[in-house]
């Protein structure tokens, strides 16, 4: 630690925490003192990207022992930096979540090389052996749970056509798209899978305008991958389309057109990541997982969801779930110019490390990455 | 067509819907603007109204289950904030420009502050008009579903043409923004003309942000307005401070909003940022042809800050 940059305060806190945890006689499973920090791009209640994290911290709140200190809309900058250094310095956080992609390098990075002997867990990022080590970067294959919606889409589009709201092509969103059309053409070869790019994370009157544009165009099953999904999952519902969700589970907003989503399950993976590191286990510096490893999951099955659709659908997440798994992406797949991006007799499984790389719309999706 | 689909039919369809649901919060802004603006003071706080007419009417209809007391509660919000920039400007030497941008800030993070719970919670909405009843095809529905404040701010456009031409008060705010001088040797206070103004001004622009929360896009978040208000400020200039100018100009600027996600509905997937891009650079394109160094700019109040 460097010692010149201790405060009087820190000291103090940190006397305080030495004398309460020799009064508590049974120790809980974490320390007295173990602050987690977490912080967040946007607003914490946006029934997006944001929430879904901080309903993770919200499970840890639970947690006796733990205190968990939050902070949100830090824009990607050095704000970042002082958010880090303020949660360490002034509230004493020993682990620190900072969710935004734009948050890792060389932001986060930075401080982790500052303070060496605290963890850093950032979402998204792609932690690289020249990073610090005690830095990590975990993320969800969320495409997994856009399969299963697309399967269930693809059985309930009556004109076969499917339409995505996405914010920008970068390989993350492109997954996302590719493996919702993959899946709608297992259920319908047919189906086509029409793209909007809106151009940033939260638009919402081009969100709206997008939704629009498409059910204009015969689109009848509509997801997104944009920060707030809220905007696309209300106004495709007031013109009669039906909806799958993003980030978290939208049911509320339109009960009778929420046909399922893909959500995370930050719930399930921050108790663990806590609990690992309470018994002294390592957490893998470039963590990464699906439905199996419970990081992401997908919403129940609305009332307008057909029978058959259930079952191919369960069908595919149990082979998700099975030991084997499940490719997505299959070799002889053909992007939507027509060229071959992944050879055929390659599978790429979801660990494959070109998928994180994509830059392709498959065959089936209408639209172009620029 | 037996699908539903109408092909290409979709972008002109999508711009008329556009010119319909997005201007309206151009138009009352710019509108308000005008009027403030003829009377010598420019307010670039608008956009801090905007969101804080948003966020009161979403907050009001929540509260009371009535989407018009919340309309009422947006413009009343506006017109404080507009009170309190006039105010703010007739204290001596203060630049108006400054004090608008200090209220944009204040505005914005004000209005997220006491919006935070509200983000979550589906307020009721305003209704809408079926001018499609007419036709079976379910889009042209869909684009003239229109909304009674979009057809109010429409006829406030003449009205206010009207008005600043033919009235007592047309002329009053005229006068006060050619020439203080001759308004107070008229015996008229300035001060008090800028001030009614201004709160009119702002009574029209937080209506404008109740219609983004209340009806398109219809819900109260953070990103809701992307900095329409201070397009429609801008707008204003580009009109040339005439209010059926304000309302043509915020017809093309929904339509060209609309243009980007429509072009690319139809398959028009290269450039969509260009297409995206299609207002500013519409503004920009305006601007240019009709600037010249040799003379300001036409229709100019002489008052006002940026042409003084």
């Amino acid at each position: 630690m460097d010692f010149g940059r201790i405060s009087r305060r820190h000291l103090l806190q940190g006397g305080a925490a030495l004398t309460l945890g020799a009064a508590a006689g049974a120790r809980p499973a974490f320390a007295a003192d173990t602050t987690i920090g977490f912080i967040y791009v946007g607003s914490r209640d946006d029934y997006g990207y944001n929430q879904a994290h901080a309903q993770g911290a919200a499970a840890l709140k639970k947690i006796p022992g733990l205190k968990v200190v939050e902070e949100e809309k830090v824009p990607e900058t050095d704000a970042v930096e002082k958010t880090i250094e303020s949660m360490i310095n002034l509230d004493g956080a020993t682990l620190l979540f900072p969710t935004s992609f734009g948050y890792y390098n060389p932001h986060m990075i930075k401080m982790a090389n500052k303070f060496p002997k605290l963890r850093f867990e950032h979402c998204g990022g792609l932690w690289t052996d020249k990073d610090p080590k005690n830095a990590g970067s975990y993320f969800g294959y969320i495409d997994e749970a856009q399969y299963i919606s697309g399967i269930v889409a693809g059985y309930t589009s009556k004109s076969g056509k499917l339409g995505f709201v996405a914010a920008k092509p970068i390989p993350q969103v492109l997954r996302n798209i590719n493996a919702f059309a993959l899946g709608a053409k297992l259920a319908n070869p047919k189906a086509t899978t029409q793209v909007i790019f809106t151009g940033d994370w939260s638009m919402p009157v081009k969100e709206a305008e997008a939704t629009n544009s498409l059910i204009d165009q015969g689109v009848d099953v509509l997801t997104c991958h944009v920060d707030g999904p809220k905007t696309m999952v209300e106004n495709a519902a007031r013109r009669g389309a039906f909806v799958c969700g993003y980030h978290t589970n939208q049911s509320p907003l339109a009960p009778k057109a929420y046909l399922t989503g893909a959500e995370w399950n930050w719930e399930a993976l921050y108790p663990k990541f806590v609990k690992m590191i309470a018994a002294g286990e390592s957490i893998a510096n470039f963590y990464r997982g699906g439905l199996k490893e419970e990081i992401v999951k997908t919403s129940p099955y609305g009332e307008a969801v057909s029978a058959e659709a259930r079952k191919h659908a369960d069908e595919v997440k149990a082979k998700f779930l099975s030991a084997g798994g499940y490719a997505i992406f299959k070799g002889g797949l053909v992007d939507n110019k027509g060229k071959t991006v992944i050879a055929a007799g390659t599978d790429r499984g979801q660990k494959d490390p070109e998928l994180e790389k994509m830059d392709y719309l498959v065959e089936g999706v209408i639209g172009a990455t620029s | 067509m037996a699908d539903g689909s109408i092909g290409l039919w979709t972008v002109p369809l999508a711009v008329l819907g556009g010119a319909i649901r997005v201007s309206t919060p151009f138009l009352f802004v710019s509108l308000g603007e005008c009027i403030t603006e003829r009377s010598g003071r420019i307010n670039l706080g608008l956009e801090g109204t905007l969101v804080m007419g948003a966020m009161s009417a979403y907050g009001i209809s929540y509260l009371t289950g009535s989407p018009w007391l919340g309309v009422l509660a947006a413009g009343v919000t506006g017109a404080l904030l507009g009170a309190l920039h006039a105010g703010i400007c007739s204290l001596p030497r203060v630049n108006d420009v400054a004090v608008g941008i200090a209220l944009m800030l204040f505005g914005t993070g004000l209005a997220f502050y006491l919006g935070k719970p509200l983000i979550e919670p589906t307020a009721p909405r305003l209704p809408a008009i079926d001018f499609g009843w007419w036709s079976d095809i379910p889009q042209l529905r869909a684009a003239l579903r229109v909304n009674v404040l979009f057809l109010i701010g429409v006829a406030l456009a003449p009205i206010l043409y009207w008005a600043f031409r033919t009235t007592r008060w047309g002329l009053l705010i005229r006068t006060a923004g050619e020439s203080s001088d001759a308004a107070r040797a008229m015996g008229h206070s300035v001060l008090l003309i800028r001030l009614r103004a201004t709160m009119v001004g702002g009574f029209l622009a937080g209506i404008g942000g109740s219609f983004l929360s209340l009806f398109y896009p219809g819900s109260w978040n953070e990103g809701l307005s992307s900095g329409q208000g201070i397009t429609a400020v801008a707008l204003v200039i580009f009109a040339r401070w005439d209010p059926l100018l304000c309302l043509w100009a915020s017809l093309a600027f929904g339509g060209a909003a609309a243009l980007g996600p429509a072009l690319q509905s139809v398959g028009v997937t290269s450039g969509y940022h260009l297409f995206n891009a299609a207002p500013y650079i519409l503004t920009l394109a305006i601007m240019i042809i009709t600037c010249s160094p040799k003379r300001t700019l036409t229709g100019a109040p002489a008052e006002l800050s940026i042409t003084r």
